[in-house]
């Protein structure tokens, strides 16, 4: 054996044993595309609950009127379902591309890593709800989300943690300083992820 | 100094042999499948190279079923981690053989 082929198989060994253990079909296009979305969904939010008709300074709605959290809640869930559709779509799209397949052992482990602190939050969220407490959901939906985040982060890109990192940091702000939800998750849901996005585009693809 | 050899393992000599033990080096277990599509080798070819690492005691093998189909799960084994680390020191060195 020469020289060339010994760097050429420690390349190798180097390259299987990331490609094993990391799932890199995560697109950063989608990151912006999400991050647009929440950003949307921000905006709809806010008209809503700020309004334009009271007097400057003053809210037209707080988010507990029922009808309210109740519109708020399905402007959410619309965001999230085509969140998850997009990623779901150019993911596969990324996959394809690179000849990896969408589900296989480094997906599932992400999967399961990403899932429990997300199924959590949700739950606590749900709980939040019944018992009233509306000033933490938002907040705690954010520790919760950049938790799963920095659980996932050891199966793909080291910028998901990071990300955790910040959506930790700004949960806990959100938490600290209640009422101020709407902003809190169009930083973190919008802006964070179009700069993530942006970052992860930029450096692999 | 000599060229020393006797890191140099010749089970690692096979190119599918020493590409599962990188998988399971970076991964705590992995399943005949997974193996299969990250190294896009044919159902023999691997299963007998398998055979070879856990005659070696390299590797643990783990039988099971899920949803009644058989789901075979690897790993590696103390010895197996020692030789692999090994083979890679006694690479390293080669490379740095050459260079001198």
């Amino acid at each position: 054996m020469n020289q060339k082929d010994l760097l050429e198989e420690i390349g190798q060994i180097r390259q299987i044993m990331e490609r094993s253990s990391k799932f890199v079909s995560i697109s950063g296009l989608s990151g912006v595309l999400i991050g647009l979305y929440a950003l949307i969904g921000a905006c709809l939010a806010y008209i809503k609950v700020y309004g334009f008709k009271s007097e400057f300074g003053y809210r037209d709605h707080y988010v507990s009127d029922p009808n309210i959290t109740l519109y708020l809640f399905f402007v959410a869930l619309a965001v999230l379902l085509v969140s998850l559709a997009t990623a779901i779509f150019m993911g596969r799209r990324k996959a394809k591309r690179l000849n990896q397949s969408t589900w296989n052992a480094t997906s599932k482990s992400l999967f399961f890593a990403v899932g429990l602190p997300l199924l959590s939050g949700g739950i606590l969220a749900l709980v939040f709800i019944n018992k009233g407490y509306y000033d933490l959901i938002a907040g705690t939906l954010l520790v919760f989300y950049g938790l799963a985040l920095a659980a996932g982060s050891t199966y793909t890109f080291k910028e998901v943690r990071w990300l955790g990192l910040f959506e930790i940091v700004l949960g806990l702000i959100a938490i600290f300083l209640p009422g101020y939800g709407i902003v809190f998750w169009a930083l973190g849901f919008g802006l964070l992820h179009i700069i993530y996005g942006f970052i992860v585009y930029k450096k692999y693809e | 100094m000599g060229l020393d050899l006797s890191l140099y393992n010749k089970v690692f000599e096979n190119k599918i042999r020493l590409q599962i033990m990188s998988v399971l080096m970076a991964n705590d277990d992995y399943d005949f499948s997974s193996l299969k599509d990250i190294l896009d080798v044919t159902d023999g070819n691997l299963a007998s190279n398998l055979k070879t690492l856990e005659k070696e005691g390299y590797i643990n093998v783990e039988k099971s079923f899920v949803d009644r189909k058989p789901n075979t799960r690897y790993s590696r084994t103390t010895k197996g981690k020692r030789a692999f680390e090994n083979h890679l020191l006694a690479l390293e060195n080669l490379i740095k053989q050459k260079y001198k």
